[in-house]
């Protein structure tokens, strides 16, 4: 049996890690592992929890709808909370996002401080917005509508301003030759580029401040929160099953009904 | 065969003093890299000029030059009564409203129909919402859009999205909405260049004819050296930058035309 030919000059299949790699995946593996510890998750933990977890799964069924009329009313506060939250929002973030997009903004220092904006409400959760607009307007849902607002600028302002800045930059050169105005040029040529990614982004928007919104009732930016975290205080565990299953239903239909609009417009 | 140039079947008509265009000593480089060197060119009124020139040898630089769209690094463009590279943003924005360009990617909104794209030609001369969408434009602009649309035979596509017609029909659009402008002038830039040939000839028809009709100034950039004689009163060679051939259209064949091409490859 011959031997099989040596081609010359084919490259290795693996090349050898360097020393700093090496060093760099200890100490990712490492930290991974004190995560874990400092943590305290431990199965010994986890053994204590099942039975609870199984106690008050079985107080809340089966789930008690004596309060139905007054859930319902609570999480329809909460959907218009979340729908006028986002509006607000989304109208806001258009003005920013152009601002921060790179092809769009008149100044560098304006863009850097969009970008600033932006970055500011992406980051700091929509829960802790929630605090802060609680105590400058009061309890209720106009805190709530406040916190959704904000954190949706940061969301959609970001998102429009990466469609912007990535649509086609031919038809805004043509109009640009002709001696169209920024104006001009943004209406006519990027926003009817970027509408089906603006719409999508605001149904994503939309699904997501549905979802944050039953959060922000726990700190009292009104909606449904408050009653699920009174019903959790007074162990009443069968209505808050109810309103749990309440907020799924909505959540479900909202994220339905947006994933066929977006369907139908790609 | 007698090769028939519509260049010459409807000669040019103008036959003013002042050239259209006078560029004197243009200079444009990218990083390292010299597009154009010191370009002398003058075309006058009415004249329909032809650039030819292998790929990067500047004469899309050159184009973009003249209505600033890539800003030079020296020398002095006139045209049409202004000196362009003095222009400040806004008379910039002034100027451009008079001169037509094609590019060769028609360049339209894919999205709305043709109507609205040709309604957009419209802010050469006005701004605001009602030049956006066609729907919101005053009844003259609509008719006036109308108009140049049935004059690149595509009144019947009024309503339809750009992105579902052909490339041939898209750069007729966007011919229609140079249109729009009321250009005193039109540049194009191998607007024949990602057409089939019979849709090429269409559009270089159509731009000559345009340009014939109201008697303005036409600077095609091509690289198919037929359409350089056809439509053209006169080719100018672009080679490293330069002006390398000036010479009538009448006097040209396709034949010496290559010639020119494989020289300068070669050297």
């Amino acid at each position: 049996m011959s031997m099989p030919l040596r081609t010359p000059g084919l490259p290795p299949r693996h090349s050898a890690p360097s020393a700093v790699s090496v060093v760099l995946w200890c100490a990712a593996v490492a930290f991974v592992v004190w995560s874990f510890a400092g943590a305290g998750l431990s199965l010994e933990r986890l053994q204590r929890g099942i039975p609870a977890l199984g106690n008050m799964l079985s107080r809340m069924f089966p789930p008690d709808v004596e309060r139905l009329p007054q859930i319902l009313w609570s999480l329809l506060v909460t959907f218009q909370m979340a729908v006028a939250g986002c509006v607000l929002g989304l109208i806001l973030a258009f003005p920013v996002a152009v601002l921060a997009a790179d092809n769009l903004s008149p100044h560098p220092a304006v863009k850097a401080a969009a970008r600033g904006l932006i970055a500011l409400f992406r980051t700091v959760p929509d829960l802790v917005w929630a605090l802060l607009f609680v105590i400058a307007v009061g309890l209720g849902p106009p805190a709530g509508i406040l916190a959704i607002m904000v954190d949706k600028i940061g969301f959609a302002g970001r998102f429009f301003a990466e469609a912007m800045e990535e649509a086609d930059k031919g038809p805004r050169e043509a109009l640009e030759a002709l001696g169209a105005t920024r104006t001009g040029v943004i209406f006519s040529a990027i926003v009817p580029e970027c509408l089906p990614s603006f719409v999508a982004t605001s149904l994503f928007a939309l699904e997501k401040a549905v979802r944050g919104s039953v959060i922000l009732g726990l700190v009292g930016a009104g909606g449904i929160g408050v009653e699920l975290k009174v019903a959790f205080d007074l162990f009443d565990y069968d209505t808050a099953a109810t309103i749990i299953i309440a907020v799924f239903l909505l959540v479900l239909l909202v994220e339905q009904i947006s994933d066929r609009i977006r369907r139908a417009l790609i | 065969m007698q090769i028939v140039r519509p260049a010459e079947a409807f000669p040019a008509t103008g036959t003013a003093a002042t050239p259209a265009v006078a560029v004197v000593d243009l200079a444009k480089s990218f990083g390292e890299r010299s597009v154009l060197a010191g370009v002398d060119l003058s075309i006058a009124q009415g004249e329909s000029v032809a650039l030819i020139g292998a790929n990067g040898t500047g004469k899309s630089t050159f184009l973009r030059c003249l209505i600033r769209l890539t800003e030079p690094d020296r020398g002095t463009i006139r045209m049409l009564d202004d000196v362009v590279t003095d222009l400040g943003a806004a008379e910039l924005r002034r100027f451009r409203s008079k001169v037509g360009i094609v590019f060769q990617k028609h360049n339209l909104v894919p999205r709305l129909s043709a109507l609205t794209n040709v309604v957009h030609g419209i802010q050469s001369r006005s701004a605001g919402p009602r030049t956006w969408l066609q729907a919101l434009a005053p009844r003259e602009v609509r008719e006036e859009a109308y108009a140049c649309l049935a004059a690149v035979g595509l009144e019947d596509r009024a309503l339809q999205r750009v992105g579902s017609l052909s490339g041939g029909q898209s750069q007729k659009v966007a011919v229609a909405r140079m249109l729009m402008q009321r250009p005193r002038l039109i540049l194009a830039d191998e607007p024949d260049a990602s057409l089939d040939p019979k849709a090429g000839e269409d559009v270089m028809d159509l731009l000559l004819r345009v340009a014939r009709e109201k008697g303005l100034t036409l600077v095609t950039v091509s690289h198919r050296l037929e359409h350089a004689v056809r439509y053209s009163d006169r080719i100018i060679g672009f080679d490293a930058g330069r002006v390398a051939l000036d010479t009538p259209s009448a006097a040209a064949s396709v034949h010496e035309l290559r010639s020119f091409f494989s020289d300068r490859t070669a050297a």
